[in-house]
């Protein structure tokens, strides 16, 4: 997407950036936190991440603005980055994604209120209706059953769910899911705000599309209310950093106080510079590195579809409706053809071959292609698939694709969150409410939410996964063999 | 004048050699290419400032390399060489006149430019009418190949930088398939004296262990290498390297070489202690 508007000599600026070199010229004499004082206090410290690196790890000050009142180069950040990405205003973020995604239903739910989603969301945005008491209207995705992956919703779905519930306050979009899979935004928006809902979009996977070209629309864009952006993932800034992005109509000023809430006072500089930074690369070279980058994961694509018996998915699965667009630059690879489950192939190019890739699932893998990638690389991991292939490969009966188990919500999540619960084995948990998250990680998409019944189908589900080696995470026990259920009433 | 090219042995041992000149410097889309003249031991081909081989040396890697293999394999008849665009292991496999087909696959069309116009007496045996040079990703390249080569020697630079790919397990997993039943695959071993590179022996030697079902370690002395001890890698599906070695055979030939006979041919198998220890360790 190219605006035209853009100011690019302005976008040459990094006024954090620009600040703290002009800091650590001064060579202030430090006596306030952080205590290893430029790293004089904690010499490995200085080994492992450089001089130059724990100089800048230090307070805010008046030269340096504040994150959680910002007036000066950090208000000027924002601004940059608001323009960067068509906002109209844009949040430094640094609790990661998760912390920006907790914003925007924080900011637009409270206790009670109804939100439209997909189940297929992250588990943070379940956790944020923990936090804040809001109820989640669930639009069950679509299943691809040949690769076993939850779709994007489709319009007539999502607008059911907006008649059947008028008095729901957002729609919350992931743009695009893990695997690339778009909804159609516009559409959703336009209804949305027919009917005076706001939408919330998860761009977690979706930065690049502010700044490459031919890919899925973004959320301001698209007119969204508010969208969450992983400056860390595909945009190249550092781990934990994070964009949230806002339109017209919304107030950033409540937002604010609604991130101050949960956010730390103590922002990290080495976090807010590298957004700072990331922001100008991806204004100046984005169009480039993404373009390079379509180019690569099509040449991996045709590669890998090559070897026969994988199958890299691309813009071939559009539907118009639940797959309404795709993302190119993500390399997802479905395996259950050679006889083997994604988290299989994903353990095995880790443990033989020294390759680490994004995730896999029952039936897919992803393998997470950016800016920072070559040729070569791409060369080592088909080669690698076509190895396992050939010293792996399998008949493929009684291998499970990954279902979509439609949830049976109870309850609300906070309410099963915070009500007496007790712990029992989980094959003597069907029937059951959950009062916790039970999700592989990644890609993090809650198999059982709070407030969810836990069925025999699900239990089965859970104990495959395991048996395959996903990692399972959410429970309070860790070896996931017994869950947390809502103590059963007494009838008599 | 005097003009000192050192090579980094390791980041604390460095080897001079003193040049009259060079000769010639460019950069490639791959890397940076360097040829120098020095005293003692003549030309010299240097890739983003590591020696690659001198006009002096030369003949001990390229003989060994590709007679020890030939020895024992009774019938080769093609061949695939990856890197190699200098042409000096092609130079010895076209004294072979059994061999039908040699394929020989280098990214760098540079390189190949280059060592045809300063190294015309190594680099000319990529004219032999057997001989096809693919420039195109070693790794890419043998993919697609089941079943067709007798013999692949890796001829690659080093674990460090763009051929890292070919020290790896796909890329062995792949010439195992890309070879006939009864193939061989040679590939430089690096040197098992320095920590780094013995380490990276180590891994090479693990990952072929455990694709091919034979496989020994042989070695030669090549005085410009990091220490002069430098290590070749014999994986097999079929022959054994020192009971398949059949001398009148090769002998008949008439094979002319300035360092490889097969009276030597089951000493070089016999390794130093600590060496034997080093590749114990990982098998």
């Amino acid at each position: 997407m190219e605006r035209k508007n853009i100011d690019k000599f302005a976008q040459q600026r990094a006024p954090i950036y620009e600040a703290l070199e002009r800091f650590r010229r001064m060579r202030i004499v430090p006596f306030d936190v952080p205590g290893h004082k430029h790293g004089r206090g904690n010499p490995e410290l200085v080994e492992l991440l450089g001089a130059k690196c724990v100089g800048i790890d230090v307070n805010s000050m008046k030269p340096l603005d504040n994150l959680c009142h910002p007036v000066s180069v950090i208000r000027e950040a924002e601004e940059l980055a608001a323009e960067a990405f068509g906002a109209y205003h844009a949040f430094l973020m640094v609790g990661g994604t998760t912390s920006a995604v907790q914003s925007m239903i924080l900011s637009c739910c409270k206790k009670g209120d109804k939100i439209i989603m997909p189940r297929n969301v992250h588990k943070s945005v379940i956790n944020s209706l923990v936090l804040c008491g809001a109820k989640p209207i669930y639009v069950n995705p679509d299943v691809d059953n040949r690769l076993g992956i939850s779709l994007g919703m489709k319009v007539e779905q999502v607008e059911k769910a907006m008649e059947e519930n008028p008095d729901a306050v957002a729609v919350f979009v992931n743009n695009p899911t893990y695997y690339g899979i778009c909804s159609d935004l516009k559409t959703i928006v336009k209804y949305a705000h027919k009917k005076g809902m706001k939408v919330l979009a998860d761009e977690a996977h979706g930065t690049h599309f502010y700044f490459g070209e031919n890919l899925p629309v973004s959320a301001m864009e698209a007119g969204a209310d508010m969208a969450s952006v992983s400056m860390h993932k595909s945009g190249g800034s550092l781990t934990q950093s994070s964009f949230l992005l806002i339109n017209k109509g919304i107030n950033p000023g409540h937002v604010r106080q609604i991130i101050n809430l949960t956010q730390t006072t103590s922002g990290s500089y080495l976090l807010l510079s590298s957004l700072d930074i990331s922001r100008r690369n991806l204004v100046m070279r984005g169009k480039n590195s993404f373009a390079k980058l379509v180019e690569l994961a099509d040449y991996a694509r045709a590669e890998i579809n090559k070897i026969e018996g994988y199958y890299a998915f691309s813009k071939e699965i559009i539907n118009n409706s639940s797959i309404f667009d795709f993302d190119t630059t993500k390399l997802s690879v479905h395996t259950l053809d050679i006889g083997l489950a994604g988290i299989e192939v994903y353990d095995i190019l880790r443990d033989e071959y020294d390759i680490q890739i994004e995730f896999g699932d029952l039936g897919n893998m992803l393998a997470y292609l950016s800016i920072g990638d070559r040729r070569q690389e791409v060369e080592r991991l088909v080669s690698a698939l076509s190895d396992i292939k050939r010293r792996y490969k399998k008949d493929k009966t009684g291998m499970l694709t990954q279902e979509y188990i439609p949830p049976k919500v109870v309850m609300t999540p906070q309410e099963s969150f915070y009500a007496q619960k007790e712990s029992l084995p989980i094959t003597e948990a069907k029937g059951r409410i959950c009062s916790e998250f039970v999700m592989c990680y990644p890609p993090g998409i809650p198999i059982l939410a709070p407030g969810e019944e836990i069925t025999g189908e699900i239990i089965r589900y859970i104990l495959y996964a395991k048996e395959k080696g996903c990692s399972l995470t959410g429970p309070e026990d860790e070896k996931i063999e017994r869950l947390n259920v809502l103590k059963a009433v007494k009838t008599d | 004048m005097e003009i000192w090219y050192s090579d980094n042995h390791t980041d604390n041992v460095n080897f001079s050699i003193r040049i009259n000149r060079q000769l010639f410097s460019a950069k490639s889309e791959f890397q940076r290419i360097d040829i120098l003249e020095s005293v003692d031991y003549g030309k010299i081909l240097v890739s983003d400032g590591d020696l690659v081989f001198t006009e002096k040396d030369e003949f001990i890697y390229h003989e060994m390399i590709t007679h020890v293999p030939m020895a024992v394999h009774p019938n080769v008849k093609k061949v695939l060489v990856i890197g190699g665009g200098d042409g000096g292991v092609v130079r010895e496999l076209v004294k072979y006149s059994d061999i039908e087909k040699i394929d020989v696959v280098e990214p760098d069309e540079v390189l190949v430019e280059v060592c045809s116009e300063y190294f015309p007496e190594i680099a000319g045996s990529l004219q032999d009418k057997r001989v096809s040079v693919f420039y195109e990703d070693g790794l890419r390249f043998i993919r697609s190949k089941t079943d067709e080569y007798d013999l692949i020697i890796i001829d690659s630079p080093n674990p460090f930088g763009p051929g890292e790919g070919l020290f790896t397990k796909e890329f062995y997993g792949n010439c195992y398939n890309a070879l006939r039943d009864d193939g061989i695959m040679i590939n430089q071993n690096e040197c098992p004296f320095y920590e780094e590179e013995a380490y990276q022996c180590q891994r090479m030697h693990n990952k072929i262990v455990k694709t091919f079902p034979i496989c020994k370690v042989y070695q030669a002395f090549i005085p410009s290498y990091p220490s002069g001890h430098w290590l070749f890698g014999f994986a097999s599906k079929h022959y054994h390297p020192i009971k398949d070695l059949n001398k009148v055979e090769w002998y008949m030939k008439g094979i002319g070489t300035k360092y490889y006979q097969p009276k030597i041919h089951a000493g070089v198998f016999a390794l130093p202690v600590y060496v034997e220890e080093l590749l114990k360790n990982v098998e």
